[in-house]
């Protein structure tokens, strides 16, 4: 079964038809051929398709399409401004926090919403004080970005990147 | 040593003056990564592509006796239902990876036996399942450790590795010895899992019928090839295209089962792109995996650590499919000095998918068993780890005979001890408790060959612009292919980087070996050095528009004089949970000779992503296998746990600033594989110095320290 919905997806609006079943991810990357989103697992497992809706992350391939009808979207690629790229991207680029760069548009994606939720003071697992103002400290940011797998073992520089925009 | 290249394979064509060659550049599709715009495999554009889900076999041995497509077919939207009745055939039939839909044999559960193709993603899965085959399910053996299985030798790899050596008096050395080591030691089944599935979109179109295919490849021309074989094509009607891989590991460094799959498919359908994307699970049975090894290392020595005797004897599985070997013995051939010395290898048979390259084949296992048992002797002796190696350190190769090209093993562990603080180290078991922690120190050797693959090469074209373009075959798994070329070809050519334009990924592009064996840069740099000499010569310093030459990697006579080698030291902080045994690792340190570096940057990120791997190795990752099924039950990224970030602590990677002058005109090794290689021993060993328990088996889950 079919049905028609609409995306706004960095910034634009796409009107398009899928098939029920689809998840947000696939219609991304096979509906609107917007492929900066990428598919590591499909399962929730990875974070390789992490994206911003309205601000917050999500795992692109478990979400369904259709429960997302008029939802904004932002992928990697429409994080910056115009040429300039968002300054999680540029210190990633400046701390080689990728290799084969598969899981880092997700990497970046899930960065940003991370520094928001902490900016909103969200504890994690690793927060000691739940009173206290939040500080991203490095166990903070590894324990924020473990859902996001990078095979490279990149971590070293993602942490490093992450760190320096947090400051 | 000094900053010239030097060396009998002849300098770089204009020296370093350009600075290109170890500069720290920033990866030149850095930004097209970032922004998630780099195209992979799946991500070109396509018109009116259909998809292919396929069906795998449910039995591990057995025959498929029907193949029912009618419910699938029924699905609208399914263009194609494949089975081994219809699909096309194939020109070549005696390699079984590649011998899809020909027959009804089984070989190992997770096999293709039908697949469909349809309009849509998600109509195609439905379909898949809904394809009814019918099996006749035979005996199967998937367990190797069971006593009565049979084994036998297997023939030399790839690169020429025999699988048994001996020499000096092995039996009177063990005898003689006054201390000796005897452990066993196993590594399970381990998985590549790049972060990208691997993928091929396959189009057949125009006339005469030509063949591309959008591949996820360490290696197009390779691919190229199987795939031409295969299926009796020309392959210059072949292309494959790969501008960006998204890693691979080794699994990528040849063409598997579901090529050929997207291949037929395509053929059925012409003028459509057919898009393949294995899934994870897919990816368990498919497209390769390090085979579990048993490793029996015994050793003999003086009471001072000085080895007399040197015994590796290797079981692994492999698939009755196709044989693969992985050499977990060679290392010991070259790594120290003794007198006398064996080592064996075996391969259990067995109705599994077909293991293949996983970073550092061979190495990687095998210098976990054998540095895990150099730290058994450093205590059954009472020496230091670092002082028994530098005294086992041999002054030529021990199996050829051979000068070193550069052995700077010690160098490392002496530079990677001030560093780490060995000095301070108390050597005493499970004496340091932090709270609910005990905490060691431990250390292991790698080594890695300087490979470089014949092959290979080079076109540079002078451009209206000023530019010179640059073209070869070569892959950019992550491995920084794209910069480290530019890098090379820009110092060749004594211009600047931006004036070079590289172009990769592409069998319309000159031929290039695999990215494999840490021996592209060696390979394809040596490929881009010569054409940008032949350039200069042809065409002088001013060429004209339009002015191009060719080369390919020279011969190197060194090859057959020196014995080339990288060498590293691995160091590792362990902490150990006391009442829950969780296993952390605080801190690790990695010390490289691999000859020059071209680009720091990337080198650095590949030889802490090799430890990062390493410490995975080392912690967590176990395909566990059902011997009731054949299956692997923990086939995905929940249950096959890989390192996450929260796993990993400060990991640093230095290297000796040096150039290895008969490795190839560069000086330069590879350096993608190394930093795996002991990573896991230095951690086993950490973990021994912590608690007292010594684990012989990876990997170091919490149960090995309770009970
Ligand atoms: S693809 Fe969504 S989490 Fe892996
Ligand atoms: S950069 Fe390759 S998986 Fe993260």
């Amino acid at each position: 079964m079919d049905t028609t919905i609409t995306l706004t997806v960095d910034g634009e609006r796409h009107e398009l038809t899928v098939d029920t079943r689809t998840t947000l991810l696939d219609a991304l990357r096979d509906g609107l051929g917007v492929y900066s989103p990428k598919k590591g697992c499909d399962h929730g497992q990875c974070g390789a398709c992490t994206v911003l809706l309205a601000g917050r992350r999500v795992l692109a391939c478990l979400a369904l399409a259709v429960a997302h009808d008029g939802a904004e979207v932002t992928t990697a690629s429409g994080l910056g401004k115009g040429d300039d790229l968002h300054p999680v991207a540029r210190a990633f680029l400046d701390h080689d926090g990728f290799q084969c760069g598969y899981c880092t548009p997700g990497q970046i994606c899930s960065a940003v919403g991370m520094l928001a939720e902490a900016d909103q003071e969200w504890p994690s697992h690793v927060t000691e004080d739940l009173d206290a103002p939040v500080e991203i400290d490095d166990a903070e940011i590894r324990e924020r970005m473990s859902g996001n797998i990078c095979r490279c073992g990149a971590y070293p520089g993602i942490v490093d990147a992450i760190r320096e925009v947090s400051r | 040593m000094n900053g010239e290249v030097t060396g009998t394979v002849g300098t770089v064509g204009s020296g370093t003056r350009t600075g290109a060659i170890g500069a720290p550049m920033e990866r030149l599709e850095g930004r097209a990564k970032v922004t998630g715009t780099a195209p992979y495999a799946y991500e070109h554009s396509f018109e009116g592509a259909l998809y292919l889900h396929p069906v795998l076999s449910t039995v591990a041995r057995g025959r498929v006796r029907s193949v029912d497509p009618a419910r699938a077919e029924a699905v609208e939207g399914v263009r194609v239902v494949l089975t081994p009745w219809n699909a096309p055939r194939l020109a070549r039939t005696d390699d079984r990876e590649f011998t899809i839909l020909q027959d009804d044999e089984v070989f190992f559960r997770g096999q293709f036996v039908a697949a469909v193709v349809a309009d849509g993603p998600e109509i195609a899965r439905q379909a898949a399942d809904l394809v009814v085959v019918d099996y006749e399910a035979h005996d199967h053996e998937v367990d190797p450790s069971s006593p009565d299985r049979e084994t036998y030798r297997p023939s030399a790899d790839d690169t020429g590795v025999e699988p048994d050596t001996e020499q000096g008096d092995v039996e009177g050395e063990l005898a003689a010895a006054m201390v000796r080591v005897d452990q066993t030691y196993r590594t399970p089944r381990e998985y590549n899992n790049p972060m990208e599935p691997h993928t091929t979109v396959a189009l057949w179109e125009g006339d005469p019928d030509r063949l591309t295919l959008y591949d996820s490849t360490q290696g197009v021309h390779v691919v190229r090839g199987t795939i031409a074989e295969v299926l009796g094509l020309d392959p210059e009607l072949v292309r494959v295209v790969s501008p960006h891989v998204g890693g691979g590991f080794g699994s990528k460094g040849s063409a598997h089962a579901h090529n050929v799959l997207a291949a037929l498919a395509a053929r059925a359908l012409p003028g459509r792109p057919v898009k393949f994307a294995l899934t994870r699970r897919h990816m368990f049975s498919l497209v390769g995996y390090r085979p579990d090894t048993r490793q029996r290392i015994r050793m003999g020595a003086a009471e001072d650590g000085r080895l007399g005797v040197l015994v590796h004897d290797v079981m692994e599985a492999t698939s009755r499919a196709k044989e693969y070997a992985e050499m977990s013995g060679a290392c010991t051939r070259m790594m120290y000095a003794a007198p006398a010395r064996r080592t064996t290898h075996r391969l259990t048979p067995l109705d599994v998918p077909i293991p293949f390259w996983m970073r550092a084949p061979g190495e990687a296992p095998g210098m976990f068993a054998l540095e895990t048992a150099m730290d058994e002797l450093s205590y059954a002796c009472g020496v230091d780890p670092i002082e028994l190696r530098v005294r086992n350190e041999p002054e030529r190769d021990p199996e050829t005979g051979l000068p070193w090209s550069g052995r700077n093993l010690v160098e490392c562990l002496r530079r990677g001890a001030e560093r780490f603080g060995w000095r301070d180290r108390d050597p005493e078991l499970r004496a340091h408790r932090d709270g609910d922690w005990w905490v060691g120190t431990g250390v292991a050797s790698a080594t890695y060959p300087r490979l470089t693959m014949p092959g290979s090469v080079a076109e540079i074209a002078h451009e209206q612009d000023g530019s010179y373009t640059v073209s070869i075959g070569a892959a950019d798994l992550g491995t920084g292919t794209w910069t480290a070329l530019t890098q090379i070809a820009a110092d060749a050519l004594g211009c600047d980087t931006a004036s070079v334009r590289l172009r990769i990924g592409d069998t319309d592009l000159p031929s290039a070996s695999v990215a494999g064996g840490s021996s592209g840069t060696s390979s394809w740099g040596s490929a881009v050095v010569a054409a940008a000499r032949a350039f200069r010569e042809e065409h002088g310093n001013e060429p004209a528009v339009g002015a191009r030459s060719r080369a390919g990697t020279p011969e190197n006579p060194d090859q057959e004089r020196y014995a080339l080698h990288s060498f590293g030291a691995h160091f590792a902080e362990v902490r150990v949970n006391a009442d829950t045994g969780e296993v952390r690792v605080p801190r690790m340190l990695g010390v490289f000779s691999v000859g020059r570096i071209i680009n720091p940057r990337t080198a650095r990120s590949q030889f802490v992503g090799g430890m990062v791997m390493g410490l995975s190795m080392a912690l967590h990752e176990e395909g566990v296998v059902d011997p009731r099924f054949g299956h692997v039950v923990n086939g995905d990224l929940a249950e096959y746990h890989v390192a996450a970030n929260a796993d990993v602590g400060l990991v640093e990677a230095e290297w000796l600033e040096e150039s290895d002058p008969h490795v190839n005109a560069l000086g330069a090794a590879g350096v993608g594989e190394i930093g795996i290689v002991g990573s896991a021993a230095a951690v086993v060993n950490a973990a021994f110095h912590a608690t007292g328990r010594r684990v012989r088996e990876l990997p170091l889950t919490p149960d090995r320290f309770l009970s």
